[in-house]
């Protein structure tokens, strides 16, 4: 691409962002989970290429939704 | 006697936070606070009624144990038997092509690499969404433009070996070539003489047989001489109150570099595309769109629900997986399941080369081997632990 994309800045693209250490425990914990459970992400992914997340990370998604306002989402980095 | 004032409905109403969605928390103050400009408020009753709220959202939740994918399944397939079977529909003024219906149900649910008919949706920025000329001269510039589109014949001169195309004045002017660019244009990709006269373009393969000539014809005669692969067709139409091109095929990486183009709301019908250039969460916002779009075209509601599980499902794995026996419902772990849905023997087999196990988990194993299954009230298995064997008293 000759241009440099950003690609957060489209609709259909929710918030990505990275989650610290802490909370990812926090969350595995909260479910009772390791993080191969959660939905998956590439590190491939334009969204999570963005951010400059890291095979392993986790991602805290802020989708919008048209039935609870807002939602929260987790995705685990993968490889790919 | 004063009601409670709007602070307190405020601060009262924030505190479900975490507890019950944004929306419903909106709505509920929102409506508290009206009713509360017109009458007072008691301090119980606001009590009661937020109590009322948070029981009746609890009420409404799914129970755990639930089967949302089967009852997801249903309220999608139900309305599917009411679907246009037919394809083809030629939507508005402008006859654009679109996929219609079940087909292009279908053609979601199974995630096809490309839809029959990929549509892109462009809006401009708005120094060029505003005025005609801008966005017409835009739509010419993406519009794929190859030799054939600008000839009015082509001959291959089987005595001379040679390949002549006669060129359309209008046609060429119409995208603002002339006879000079296009026999350039040959001359760079396929390194060969080409001679012009008039409206005449000669040229021969660069050895004389009869197949490299043929061979250069086909090759010729689809040469883009501008435009952007694979959109072969534009209509600008007036919407609001700015100009929107849409375009018959689908490239959405290279229009979303182009610089006229607003980055944030250009959009393609093809979900795969948009899976690869904007992500995986992008696609699934994609699927829900594209899926309730068709069905409220159709005059059909569904619960938006459903298709975000469906969406949900179909994206967990980081890339867009089609429903059926390639994607989600090939990859259950019990044999049993996966040999009830689709090539049953293959699944047989492949289970026993493999010495493979069902833990009879699943619902379907279960019903196979007509035992209770782990829905509702049957997933819970209820553990006694009798006092005589160490167990609590």
């Amino acid at each position: 691409m000759p241009e440099e994309l950003n690609i957060g800045r489209h609709v259909l693209v929710p918030k990505h962002e990275i989650l610290p250490k802490g909370k990812v425990d926090e969350l595995l914990e909260r479910y009772k989970i390791s993080p191969h459970q959660l939905p998956l992400i590439m590190s491939s992914d334009p969204a999570a290429k963005e951010i400059g997340a890291k095979p392993g990370d986790v991602l805290k998604i802020t989708r919008d939704s048209q039935t609870a306002g807002e939602a929260v989402f987790y995705r685990h980095v993968v490889k790919g | 006697m004063a009601g409670v004032s709007s602070d307190t409905i405020r601060s009262e109403v924030s505190k479900l936070k975490g507890e019950l969605p944004d929306s419903i928390i909106r709505e509920l103050q929102g409506s508290l606070l009206r009713v509360g400009k017109e009458r007072a408020i008691m301090r119980e009753q606001l009590e009661e009624i937020i109590k009322n709220a948070r029981q009746a959202y609890t009420n409404a939740m799914v129970e755990p144990g639930e089967a949302v994918g089967t009852v997801a399944a249903q309220s999608i397939g139900e309305p599917g038997t009411q679907m246009t079977l037919r394809t083809f529909h030629y939507a508005g003024v402008a006859e654009l092509n679109v996929t219609l219906g079940l087909p292009r149900i279908i053609e979601i649910i199974d995630a096809r690499k490309t839809p029959s008919a990929p549509l892109m949706t462009i809006f401009l920025k708005e120094k060029f969404g505003k005025s005609k000329e801008k966005a017409r001269e835009f739509a010419q510039k993406i519009e794929l433009t190859t030799v054939e589109d600008v000839a009015l014949q082509t001959e291959t001169d089987l005595i001379n070996i040679m390949f002549v195309i006669t060129l359309n004045r209008s046609r060429l002017q119409r995208r603002g070539l002339t006879p000079t660019k296009v026999a350039s244009s040959i001359k760079d990709t396929f390194k060969i003489d080409v001679g012009v006269d008039g409206y005449k373009l000669r040229m021969k393969p660069s050895t004389a047989t009869l197949s490299e000539l043929r061979r250069l014809a086909t090759k010729v005669r689809i040469l883009p001489l501008h435009g952007i692969k694979g959109i072969t067709r534009v209509v600008v139409k007036m919407e609001k109150d700015e100009y929107v091109v849409y375009t018959e095929g689908s490239n959405l990486a290279e229009v979303l570099a182009m610089p006229e183009v607003d980055r944030a709301r250009t959009m393609t019908n093809n979900i795969r595309e948009i899976g690869e250039v904007l992500g995986i969460e992008a696609a699934r916002n994609s699927i829900i769109n594209e899926a309730v779009k068709t069905l409220e075209e159709q005059g059909l509601e569904v619960d938006l629900r459903h298709m975000m599980l469906a969406a949900d499902m179909m994206t967990t794995s980081g890339e867009v997986r089609q429903v059926g026996r390639h994607g989600i419902s090939g990859e259950k772990a019990s044999v049993l399941a996966r040999a009830s849905f689709e090539i049953t023997t293959k699944h047989l087999v492949d289970a026993c080369v493999h010495g493979e196990r069902d833990r009879l988990n699943g619902i379907i194993e279960n019903v196979i081997a007509g035992q209770p299954i782990p829905l509702g009230t049957g997933s819970v298995e209820l553990v006694m632990r009798r006092e005589r064997e160490g167990g609590s008293k």
